[in-house]
């Protein structure tokens, strides 16, 4: 693959080549990929991908990925749901869920992310591949490093959900438990990558990684056109910006709003209180996978959601768990927390008239909601057990449902 | 107030290499303004043009991000350990 890009500083555009580094050593702004969309229009084209395998690697020439990859297997590729009771409940014309909680092969959008940061891995020869995570990272990375014969190192913050401790040590990777929250976990891989020569896929390798993210907004624009996102706002706006620029799709205004917890929104809290930057918060959610405190992307997500003409909203731990539920009940996907604040957040805009009824809305479900059962396990307690009976079983529904139980029987 | 600042990687071509450069400071603006006397180039590098600390430059006093802390006038007592980490974009969902 002919390599048509290079790293710059998304602050003063200073170009560094292709290295394993996050941010510029000038201003210490994060770095990006740059691509030269003049020589990708000659070897990209929409006609490519018809006949190709419907999943991320069908993207592959918009990708940062070195000339001797080869595609391993399939990531991303996910549905995008059409919500019909949702849409109908909400007042809106269309609505739809794209459900990366059903993404190969660790059940989150991270899948995506992971893919493109080990092709930079292996790129750059790193043998030990790594990431500080709130769960979701860990599992991708752990899966990934697996199939493709990598040492995985992933540091935590202790008090992470079990499920997704556990579904990282299934796949043999090494987990590092840090006493304290993610931001804590993300200080100190910035000094691990400092010192080790790992590949950490969110810290040295951040650039590469982040790019897999597009694959999200590629999906839904080949999925629907024409669309309005929620979330990863900063790739999915470079995703749809590219597919433009390559004159893939026509330009159409597309409104981005952000979605945060309340116990967690530092992103939400500068774009509502119209902050030039942004003010770091202590976590406190059940939305672990969205606690961070000190996004360094922050100010980059809350520059395209007001360029867009979008805004952002929050909510707190009962209105996600109620929007966990809802989505469950009406359009049959369980998603995780994260997944409960997007959709809590939307309902939130909806009612706040800021996403309009005859517009179409794509809200970003991105885990799955297997991995973080602890947070609604309290609204399903477990019930009693009957005898193997008929009997039983009526008095059973007698207790349960009254004199419904009676019209019920034959 | 004898402190000592850890220096980044990318920051000790600044430093003649020294990852670590102790100084007598009271507070974290004074602990700031010693190193990059000290080292001029890195001055830029630090602050911006409004002489803001940068906003991709995290700075913490041994465990605490010094926004928590009140920031740049935040007292030091002797021994703390400045750090000075860039920022990694963290990102929606990790």
């Amino acid at each position: 693959m002919f390599v048509n890009y290079e790293l710059r500083c998304r602050e003063c555009q200073k170009t560094w080549g292709n290295v394993p580094r996050s941010f510029c050593e000038d201003c210490f702004s994060p770095l990006e990929v740059a691509y030269d969309y003049d020589s990708l229009k000659k070897i990209a084209s929409r006609e490519k991908l018809v006949g190709r395998a419907f999943n991320m690697w069908r993207y592959s020439e918009l990708l940062p990925l070195p000339e001797d990859f080869s595609v391993p297997n399939a990531v991303g590729g996910t549905p995008l749901v059409a919500a019909h009771k949702l849409a109908s409940k909400w007042g809106l014309k269309n609505l739809y869920f794209k459900n990366d909680a059903v993404c190969f092969p660790s059940l989150s959008f991270k899948d995506r992310v992971v893919a493109t940061a080990l092709a930079a891995a292996r790129r750059f020869n790193f043998t030990t591949v790594g990431c500080s995570s709130t769960g979701n990272l860990a599992n991708a990375v752990a899966a990934q490093a697996a199939q493709q014969g990598f040492d995985a190192c992933v540091f935590i913050p202790a008090d992470l959900e079990p499920a997704k401790v556990l579904n990282t040590a299934v796949y043999g990777a090494r987990i590092v438990r840090i006493n304290g929250n993610y931001d804590h976990v993300n200080r100190l891989c910035a000094q691990v990558a400092d010192r080790f020569q790992w590949g950490l896929v969110n810290v040295n390798l951040r650039p590469y990684y982040s790019e897999g993210s597009k694959t999200h907004g590629y999906e839904i624009a080949e999925q629907l056109v024409p669309m309005a996102g929620g979330s990863l706002i900063t790739k999915i706006a470079k995703a749809f910006r590219e597919l433009v620029t390559l004159g893939w799709v026509e330009p159409k205004a597309v409104r981005f709003f952000g979605a945060q917890a309340t116990g967690c929104s530092p992103i939400s809290d500068g774009v509502k209180r119209n902050l030039a930057r942004f003010e770091p918060q202590k976590p406190n959610t059940i939305a672990r996978s969205l606690a961070i405190g000190n996004p360094a992307d922050g100010p980059f997500a809350m520059k395209q959601i007001r360029q867009s003409g979008g805004w952002a909203e929050d909510v707190s731990d009962p209105e996600i768990v109620a929007a966990i539920k809802l989505l469950a009940e009406t359009e049959g996907i369980f998603t995780e927390t994260a997944g409960g604040v997007t959709t809590g957040v939307t309902q939130k805009l909806i009612a706040q008239g800021r996403l309009r009824p005859h517009e179409t809305t794509v809200v970003c479900i991105t885990g799955n909601g297997l991995k973080t059962t602890d947070a609604i396990a309290a609204e399903f307690p477990s019930t009693e057990a009957i005898a193997p009976r008929l009997e039983a079983f009526e008095a059973y529904l007698d207790a349960q449902l009254g004199t419904a139980a009676a019209s019920a029987k034959a | 107030m004898p402190v000592t600042i850890e220096i980044p990687t990318a920051f000790r071509r600044f430093t003649d290499g020294a990852p670590k450069v102790d100084c007598s400071a009271a507070t974290i603006a004074e602990a700031l303004n010693e190193l990059t006397s000290r080292f001029p180039d890195l001055g830029r590098h630090v602050r911006d043009d409004q002489g803001q600390i940068r906003q991709f430059l995290n700075v913490y006093l041994n465990e605490e991000d010094i926004r928590f802390l009140g920031g740049e006038s935040c007292s030091l007592k002797e021994g703390d350990r400045v750090l000075l980490v860039p920022s990694i974009a963290g990102g929606s969902t990790c």
